[in-house]
């Protein structure tokens, strides 16, 4: 069923034989710094106790290194890098900014419950 | 990559009608709403694992002690079988990658090879997903252990073999001075949980008792993850003292003084949240992962059926690359979060 009042945008996303040929190598260069990063979160996991004086820092490094992996994955391989402007912000801006203060409200609430456990019993 | 979305158009004319004003098609963005609204949902799910362990008052299951195990090679590789998973989950991801590229060239061959490539990805993960659940299901060889003072302790050690179990009196439908030599592992855990270990001598499911032969346990470190009269809290017993300990534990004859596994009463692990968030986050995510290459083979149907060819774009490819993406990016958070802090 063909319409003539929509517009079909992905008929122009083709690209050809060469542009694919440099596509494609950007793709195994991510790949490959996603692997690397995995190995080295793998390796501080196994390696490093929870014990140790480094750990807090270890924590923030896990953190760090999986943010980046996500920002690889979604402006990469979901090509939202190669959207417009207004696309990218109207996912990332929301999401970000909820997470943030969610993430905030958790910990405050969270506290709080902690030292109310302590403080009046379980 | 020409297209409308690489164009400058200025604002005037993205905003003011008959044009989608972020240069993509209808199904494209609603697909990227639905994915935002999911990340919300494990967003809230992952923030709620946060805090219920910042208040947990007993002690946390470690990531790197609890998830130590590989299929058919036993225990001693922490985290490994997980960072496994990981790898396979983001090279599913990169073959998705690839058969997106492959449509954008009109190579139906090429994006036919690299979505089955995403399939079989797929099904490796959910499989070994399904082989963690029953390992953490299982529990160890060693189980938790209710100490004499009432603290309660992990046990890290190699496990010495069950050899045989020796009838010394008959029961129902074993007879006396019969060798048992099979199922050993599994009738001696029941009994260690029913308290019929006495001493070296087990009273089996029919009622016959025997003697059990087995290898000393080596090398066994006891943690202490309950404070008790005596121990608190993170101490470590090892050594003899600590095999001596276990023993003791073993041979009581008291019921419920050792926990394997985890179930909907009590786990072996830790607090009873933790086996709750482990089962429903990676269970959640796990659902999304089946869904997930269901829909990628019905795709992969119709690009061999040649629909996608005849439209002139691989469009439904990218999206449900997009949904497939979305799957490995939760696993990221998850992999960080459950596995590593």
């Amino acid at each position: 069923m063909e319409r003539d009042d929509v517009i079909e945008y992905s008929l122009d996303a083709h690209h050809s034989e060469e542009e694919g040929k440099v596509l494609r190598k950007k793709i195994w260069k991510v790949t490959a710094i996603l692997t690397v990063v995995t190995i080295v979160e793998v390796a501080l996991g196994a390696f490093i106790k929870q014990g140790s004086v480094i750990w807090p820092f270890i924590k923030w490094t896990f953190v760090i290194l999986t943010l980046l992996k996500a920002g690889y994955i979604v402006l990469s391989f979901m090509h939202l890098g190669d959207e417009r402007k207004a696309l990218k912000y109207i996912i990332l801006a929301p999401y970000i900014v909820f997470m943030l203060y969610l993430i905030f409200v958790a910990i405050s609430e969270g506290t709080a419950v902690g030292d109310a456990l302590v403080n009046y019993g379980v | 990559m020409a297209g409308h979305a690489s164009q400058d158009i200025s604002a005037t004319n993205l905003w003011d009608g008959k044009v989608s004003p972020f240069s993509t098609s209808y199904g494209k963005l609603m697909m990227w709403f639905f994915l935002v609204s999911d990340a919300l949902t494990f967003g809230g799910l992952l923030v709620a694992y946060g805090f219920t362990r910042h208040d947990a008052l007993d002690a946390w299951p470690i990531g790197e002690e609890t998830f130590n195990s590989m299929p058919f090679l036993g225990h001693g590789y922490p985290l490994l079988y997980v960072a496994l998973m990981t790898f396979i989950l983001i090279v599913s991801s990169v073959t998705m990658v690839l058969a997106v590229e492959a449509g954008h060239r009109m190579d139906r061959k090429g994006v036919t090879k690299w979505l089955f490539a995403t399939i079989i990805g797929g099904f490796f993960f959910v499989g070994s997903q399904a082989w963690e659940w029953s390992h953490f299901i299982h529990g160890s060889e060693f189980g938790k252990v209710e100490l004499a003072d009432g603290s309660q302790a992990i046990v890290k050690g190699h496990f010495g073999e069950l050899k045989n179990f020796t009838v010394i009196e008959a029961g129902k439908h074993h007879e006396k001075g019969e060798v048992i030599t099979d199922d050993l592992m599994h009738q001696f855990q029941h009994a260690v949980v029913l308290g019929h270990i006495e001493n070296g001598i087990i009273t089996l499911h029919d009622g016959s008792k025997a003697k059990v032969a087995k290898a000393a346990d080596e090398h066994m470190v006891l943690i202490i993850k309950k404070t008790g009269k005596e121990n608190k809290i993170g101490d470590v017993i090892e050594g003899d003292k600590a095999c001596n300990i276990y023993g003791e534990v073993i041979n009581s004859g008291e019921a419920n003084r050792v926990i394997y596994g985890a179930n909907l009463e009590q786990n072996e692990y830790g607090p009873q949240q933790y086996g709750q968030f482990f089962f429903f986050i990676t269970g959640f995510h796990g659902f999304h992962v089946f869904s997930g290459v269901m829909i990628n083979i019905i795709i992969l149907l119709g690009v061999i059926k040649g629909t996608y060819h005849k439209r002139g774009h691989y469009e439904m490819v990218e999206k449900t690359g997009l949904y497939w993406h979305f799957v490995d990016l939760v696993w990221v958070f998850v992999f960080t979060f459950f596995y590593l802090i």
